[in-house]
């Protein structure tokens, strides 16, 4: 069963990324290009048919891809960085600098991310900055957390004094013995991250808040196709569609590594043989 | 559980007073001038300048968030520069449509997860077992606003069997009702999702406990095993979540609220957005994040309520 949501996963991982990929070297049509018959209907010519403006919805959901994945990415990597440094300081230092920067992260948890997005829109204006910002603030806490919590661990195992007591500095302790141990949680959380922030991303440019048309991000798409449903459906159906199997994939595929990379089960080496 | 609740109760003022600080530091202390920011680069000398006067931006900036708090204590938000309107009221009037959306929606999510995830767990490896385990994954994937637009073309376009969007107002409160059912589903259905398989994962563990067997050995039936004996301890950590989903739920009702046209707190804050209304959007701002801060609290307590064997201190 668990075997199976992980393959899954990486199968819904690998037709969406292909799509968006294979858009860089091939698209059924230019995805800005007005005119044709609107609202076809998916046919050979048009997979996913056309929208209000006659433009090809396939070649736009391949587009699309890159602006929401782009957005997504740079969102989980900023989240990630700042909140493993942060993290990594808290566990490290331990004491006042640790309470002061977990507070500090308790409250950005209570913090709306779609609010802190309304009022970066406001400051930055429309692009797409303010929502990776946005979304890479809303990252910080979880990443933070999850280091800090790894570390006040690790740090006490016998290891860490083993390396101590062959005369190992802090640096080499940190980047030869703790992080490899990081590692697997980190690559965890990261997929489940990834999958929030398609999410949060698509909310935000549904609300216009994101990049600018006429760029296609899949929150836009449907955003345009939502005023015309009662005249065609299907503008609507296959951005969400796509959107939604990228996100499940990257969920399974999250639950599945969780499961996998428990170094507690060793199951990574029976799975891989299997 | 008393000096736990003192405690968070001195903590709760202050955290809203930082949440307050930070609004106002983002929307008035950052880098550029605020009142350029609302009239735009184009405007005459004279709109600036009355914009200035109206933010009150002469003022050096501690003055100007102690009048700001001091009216937040009053229940004054000040008033709002697109629509002329004290920025309470605008808020109070959207908030009469968001939370009964929010409500509606947590009602329908526990109507559907519970039956569901306890058939569930009562018949591990069955088919509801299998679908609310598949729907749960599902459920986490799909963008509420998509699962709305979907509903909108099925349920209002096609078979027209509830309005596509727009609110009478509770001077109708059927009618109001009726408007509310589409967006409160469109939120709801994920939700249902992933507390049907907390429900599901809670109950398999409780049914595996010693107790059970016990009541099950001096014989009684199995439904007041369910009920008395197995639910009551099960539910507890799914009400907890549907606390916190309440949280989730207000965020997602901000966005679906633009779908529907709903004149609730999620259009009033993107309408702050557009027009680069600033008090609009702090008073808004200021209002979501603090009734999050105050449910995670009330969720606290409601946990230590419900559960004996947590102890706070």
């Amino acid at each position: 069963m668990r075997g199976l949501g992980l393959k899954l996963g990486i199968a819904l991982l690998t037709c969406s990324l292909g799509l968006v990929a294979l858009g860089y070297l091939w698209l059924p049509a230019d995805p800005l290009a007005i005119g044709g018959d609107r609202f076809a209907p998916p046919s050979l010519r048009h997979p996913m048919g056309t929208d209000w403006f006659g433009r090809d919805v396939l070649a736009r959901v391949l587009v699309g891809g890159r602006t929401s994945l782009g957005i997504a990415l740079a969102a989980v990597a900023l989240g990630a960085a700042l909140g493993a440094a942060l993290g990594g300081l808290a566990g490290l230092q331990g004491g006042l600098p640790d309470e002061f920067l977990m507070r500090g992260m308790d409250f950005l948890l209570a913090f709306p991310p779609l609010l802190l997005a309304l009022f970066l829109a406001v400051l930055l204006g429309p692009g797409p900055w303010g929502i990776v910002i946005a979304i890479g603030i809303f990252n910080v806490p979880y990443f933070a957390r999850l280091v800090r919590g790894s570390l006040l661990t690790l740090r006490e195992r016998e290891f860490v004094l083993a390396a101590r007591a062959i005369g190992a500095g802090p640096a080499r302790i940190l980047l030869r013995h703790l992080l490899p141990h990081l590692a697997s949680p980190l690559v965890v959380q990261l997929t489940v991250s990834l999958g929030t922030a398609l999410l949060a991303e698509a909310a935000f440019s549904y609300l216009g808040l994101g990049t600018p048309p006429p760029t296609p991000s899949w929150g836009r798409m449907l955003k345009e196709a939502q005023s015309y449903v009662a005249l065609s459906p299907w503008p609507a159906v296959f951005p969400g569609l796509v959107l939604s199997l990228t996100v499940l994939g990257l969920n399974l595929l999250g639950d599945g590594l969780r499961d996998l990379l428990d170094p507690r089960l060793g199951r990574l080496t029976a799975w891989l043989r299997s | 559980m008393g000096s736990y609740l003192l405690r968070k109760l001195i903590t709760l003022p202050l955290t809203i007073l930082l949440i307050a600080f930070s609004i106002f530091a983002l929307l008035s202390l950052l880098p550029g001038d605020p009142a350029r920011l609302v009239v735009g680069p184009e405007a005459s000398p004279e709109a600036y300048q009355a914009v200035r006067e109206k933010l009150q931006l002469d003022l050096p900036w501690p003055v100007r968030f102690g009048r700001w708090l001091f009216g937040l204590l009053r229940g004054d938000l000040g008033e709002s520069l697109s629509r002329g309107l004290p920025v309470g009221a605008l808020v109070g009037s959207s908030l009469t449509v968001t939370l009964p959306l929010a409500l509606l929606a947590s009602v329908i999510a526990l109507m559907i997860a519970l039956p569901l995830g306890t058939l569930a767990a009562t018949h591990p490896g069955g088919l509801v077992d299998l679908a609310t385990v598949g729907a749960a994954q599902l459920g986490m994937a799909v963008p509420e606003f998509w699962l709305g637009i979907l509903l909108m073309g099925f349920l209002a376009i096609w078979v027209q069997a509830f309005p596509a969007g727009g609110f009478p107002g509770w001077e109708r409160p059927g009618a109001a009702l009726v408007h509310l059912v589409l967006p409160a589903l469109a939120l709801a259905l994920p939700r249902a999702a992933y507390l049907a398989r907390m429900t599901r994962a809670s109950l398999a563990d409780v049914l595996a406990a010693p107790y059970i067997r016990t009541a099950r050995g001096k014989g009684l039936r199995e439904a007041s095993v369910l009920g008395r004996h197995a639910l009551r301890n099960a539910l507890i950590p799914v009400v907890t979540a549907a606390g916190l989903s309440l949280g989730h739920l207000l965020a997602g009702a901000l966005v679906v609220e633009n779908l529907f046209y709903l004149p609730g707190l999620g259009r009033l804050a993107l309408a702050a957005v557009r027009a680069r209304d600033l008090p609009l959007l702090s008073g808004a701002g200021l209002v979501v994040a603090g009734m999050m801060v105050l449910l995670n609290l009330v969720v606290d307590l409601a946990y230590g309520a419900l559960d004996p064997r947590i102890r706070y201190r």
